[in-house]
């Protein structure tokens, strides 16, 4: 292809990603080390407002933010440096708890919570994933011709429903006395309460997020289940692989590109995890780190957010994927090199 | 799949994922609204009972097009600033219409009012520095709800404070006679920094000392603390993701006793297509600590956008009269408690009154830092109660937490 013909097809999608990835990310990153607030004016207010036996009005020295003559607020930015990253990192409580060599105290610390959770819900689900996605595919790809257009429909299914949910209809069967949780009580004889402690919660957020992406690791391996060299296949058959040894040193070798797309994708994907800590309201037991940007970023009962510190929450979010995924695209560059040799 | 499209997704997730969003769009012109709306008008409010009573009685009056979120706070600032308004007519309380005034977006009603509204009653004109900003249809508050029936049965007097709630939740207990003696708004988040501002109010304590520096660790939040965590011994142990609907579901399933619940919920109990305990449940002032009633006041009312021609204007004050005329309050008497001519007192607003009377105090909705610090009690006290602090390290990393965002703020 000629680089006129390469640009002109790639030109576009480039724009785009810097339209809507880079610029808004650059943005993100400015206002990381900046702070903006109202500016205040201390006033004497007087407020009438109902209770229960009429009319109540009261005078108070109240601290508003000043309204600007386009009847804006009036705002004020200025740059912080590093604060908002240390206000989110919080490391002299970081300290604190190492010198007690207290991890309960290490995990009272929001960001590092989040990110224990966020890491071990990471790592757990990825095998999960890969294998149970290997599994469907492999089953699809043994039954009967006729009937694997519906088999095939069925088994994506999870992925089609919207995270949120698929996320909810799993709180539904478990909270307070819903199904499956009838279920079990009658099963085990006991009384369960799933949405009490952080292990069950997490438990279910994993199995939810298994059940919801495996779909998508089936669906990749199976498209790549129909190229396997059938040549290669018999001749193992002939020479006497054994089922598991034909998966072993035929099947796999072939699929390996694709399940380092699919750990790719996932690493990134779940480091992002959000719709479970909403879906199951888990913030008391559990939270990630992604629910830590939305929280700043939620506006409080005075009308005030914290988008300085998400701001910088999110450049750590970043920065924690990049750093999970560089053993990953080492793997695959290593590889890569040694092709072209 | 793609990494990039949940992102994009974000601000709207918790919207889907807890909003009760119904949209009335009502196309005919009902004999129930005195005047024919041409104007396209659009109403935000909460969802709960009078709020649909109010935004029915709007849509009768023809071209309006209600929203009822309970999350409607989320996105009413923005919503309200954008010019024109996304939304001419807001429904608001204490601490959204503390958010509008302070941003500005919200319009004076003075020649509305003179034009329109001289049959509202002096304690609907909600005032800033002599100004009507907001046109005020209710109050609430949280009182005590209790089976009338079990408190009979086991011979206990309805409970006046928190210590009577625990001694008749351990009796009732003891003969099981319902699964969770109490039931509590505790999800973690706005209902539980809700439930402590309650209790602390009740216990006298105050949240500020000088130039908004945070003061609740001390031994009023140390005393607010452990008498929540002696309630939730006697709750669901799912008690940390109980919402109010979920507190009502509990009630009228017959599954909890009794419960510190908002009055706009006392309705629902006698709504026999619901609820199983039709006359059971009545209602008493909140229990009280140790200075006054373990509960906060709040006001409902209407608000109309400031962003939007005086046309629009005129048009969506007339269907605000019509939303909170007699008439509607005549029909939907038990919804709430009233403040607009017609209204009788019924059962179940003796008990939100009592409240009052026993001294709760109005949500300190007026107190700069107070959005910063119901954030910080909200995200902060579940430690507590799940075992993981102790009551001073929780209230001292409440108190950092509120700091640092007081501070990012501009207030400290």
């Amino acid at each position: 292809m000629n680089p006129k013909t390469f640009s002109a097809f790639i030109g576009p999608s480039i724009v785009m990603m810097i339209l809507f990835i880079a610029l808004p990310l650059a943005s993100v990153l400015k206002q990381s080390f900046y702070v903006t607030q109202p500016v205040y004016e201390i006033l004497e207010v007087e407020t009438c407002t109902p209770n229960f036996t009429g009319q109540v009005c009261v005078v108070d020295i109240k601290t508003i933010p000043k309204i600007g003559e386009n009847g804006i607020v009036e705002t004020k930015t200025k740059f912080v440096g590093f604060l908002n990253y240390q206000n989110v990192l919080e490391f002299p409580r970081v300290i604190t708890a190492i010198a007690n060599n207290s991890w309960q105290q290490f995990m009272t610390i929001d960001f590092w919570k989040a990110l224990r959770f966020t890491l071990s819900f990471t790592l757990i689900t990825l095998p999960l994933v890969l294998f149970l996605g290997l599994v469907i595919a492999l089953c699809i790809n043994n039954v009967a011709k006729s009937i694997r257009g519906p088999v095939i429909f069925i088994s994506l299914l999870p992925m089609i429903i919207t995270p949120v949910i698929g996320a909810l209809a799993i709180r539904w069967l478990f909270i307070g006395d819903g199904i499956l949780t009838a279920f079990l009580e009658w099963w085990l004889m006991r009384d369960i309460a799933m949405f009490a402690q952080a292990w069950t919660l997490e438990l279910m957020m994993m199995f939810y997020r298994v059940w919801h992406v495996a779909p998508f690791a089936a669906i990749v391996f199976y498209a790549a289940l129909q190229t396997v060299n059938q040549d290669t296949v018999e001749s193992a058959i002939i020479d006497g692989a054994s089922r598991w040894q034909k998966l072993r040193y035929v099947i796999l070798p072939h699929l390996m590109p694709l399940i380092v797309f699919v750990t790719l994708i996932h690493l990134m994907d779940s480091y992002r995890v959000f719709e479970e800590v909403v879906g199951f309201s888990s913030q008391a037991h559990v939270i990630s780190l992604q629910w830590l940007t939305y929280d700043f970023l939620m506006l409080d009962q005075s009308g005030n957010r914290s988008i300085s510190r998400a701001s910088a929450s999110a450049m750590l979010t970043m920065i924690g994927i990049i750093l999970l995924l560089i053993p990953v695209l080492r793997g695959v560059w290593i590889d890569y090199k040694g092709k072209r040799l | 799949m793609c990494p990039r499209k949940q992102e994009s997704n974000l601000m709207t997730i918790k919207k889907i994922a807890t909003t009760i969003a119904i949209s009335l769009i009502s196309s005919s012109v009902w004999a129930g609204c005195a005047f024919e709306n041409n104007t396209e008008l659009k109403s935000l409010t909460a969802g709960f009972d009078s709020w649909k009573a109010v935004t029915e009685a709007m849509a009768e009056c023809g071209n309006v097009t209600s929203t009822l979120d309970q999350d409607f706070k989320d996105v009413q600032a923005d919503a309200f600033a954008a010019n024109p308004s996304l939304y001419q007519i807001g429904g608001a309380n204490n601490s959204a219409f503390s958010i509008l005034v302070n941003a500005g977006t919200i319009r004076p009603l003075d020649d509305l009012v003179a034009k329109y509204g001289s049959h509202l009653k002096p304690s609907q004109l909600i005032k800033v520095n002599g100004q009507v900003m907001a046109i005020a249809m209710q109050v609430n508050n949280q009182h005590l709800m209790y089976r009338s029936d079990i408190l009979k049965d086991l011979g206990i007097a309805v409970p006046t404070t928190y210590d009577e709630v625990l001694a008749a939740a351990k009796k009732m207990k003891s003969y099981n006679l319902v699964d969770y003696p109490i039931g509590g708004t505790y999800k973690t988040g706005w209902n539980l920094g809700e439930e402590f501002i309650n209790n602390y109010l009740g216990n006298g304590g105050s949240f500020f000392g000088e130039g908004n520096a945070p003061s609740i660790n001390n031994a009023t939040g140390v005393a607010t603390l452990n008498t929540m965590k002696s309630l939730t011994e006697y709750m669901d142990p799912e008690y940390l993701v109980s919402d109010s609907t979920y507190v009502q579901q509990q009630f009228q399933q017959g599954k909890i006793a009794m419960a510190n619940l908002w009055a706009t919920r006392a309705g629902a109990m006698d709504n026999a297509e619901e609820s199983e305990v039709v006359g059971l449940v009545k209602m008493a002032s909140a229990p009280s600590g140790s200075a006054r009633a373990s509960s906060t006041n709040w006001w409902d009312g209407l608000v109309l956008a400031k962003n939007m021609t005086d046309e629009q204007a005129d048009a969506a004050f007339r269907v605000v009269m019509e939303g909170i005329d007699t008439e509607m309050v005549l029909a939907n008497n038990d919804d709430a408690v009233w403040l607009v001519d017609g209204y009788v007192a019924g059962a179940a607003a003796g008990g939100a009154i009592a409240t009052a009377n026993n001294g709760a105090a109005p949500y300190p909705s007026s107190l700069p830092g107070m959005g910063a610090m119901h954030s910080a009690l909200g995200n902060g006290v579940a430690a507590f109660l799940t075992g993981v602090k102790d009551a001073a390290t929780t209230l001292a990393d409440i108190e950092a937490a509120y700091t640092i965002a007081a501070t990012e703020a501009g207030l400290m």
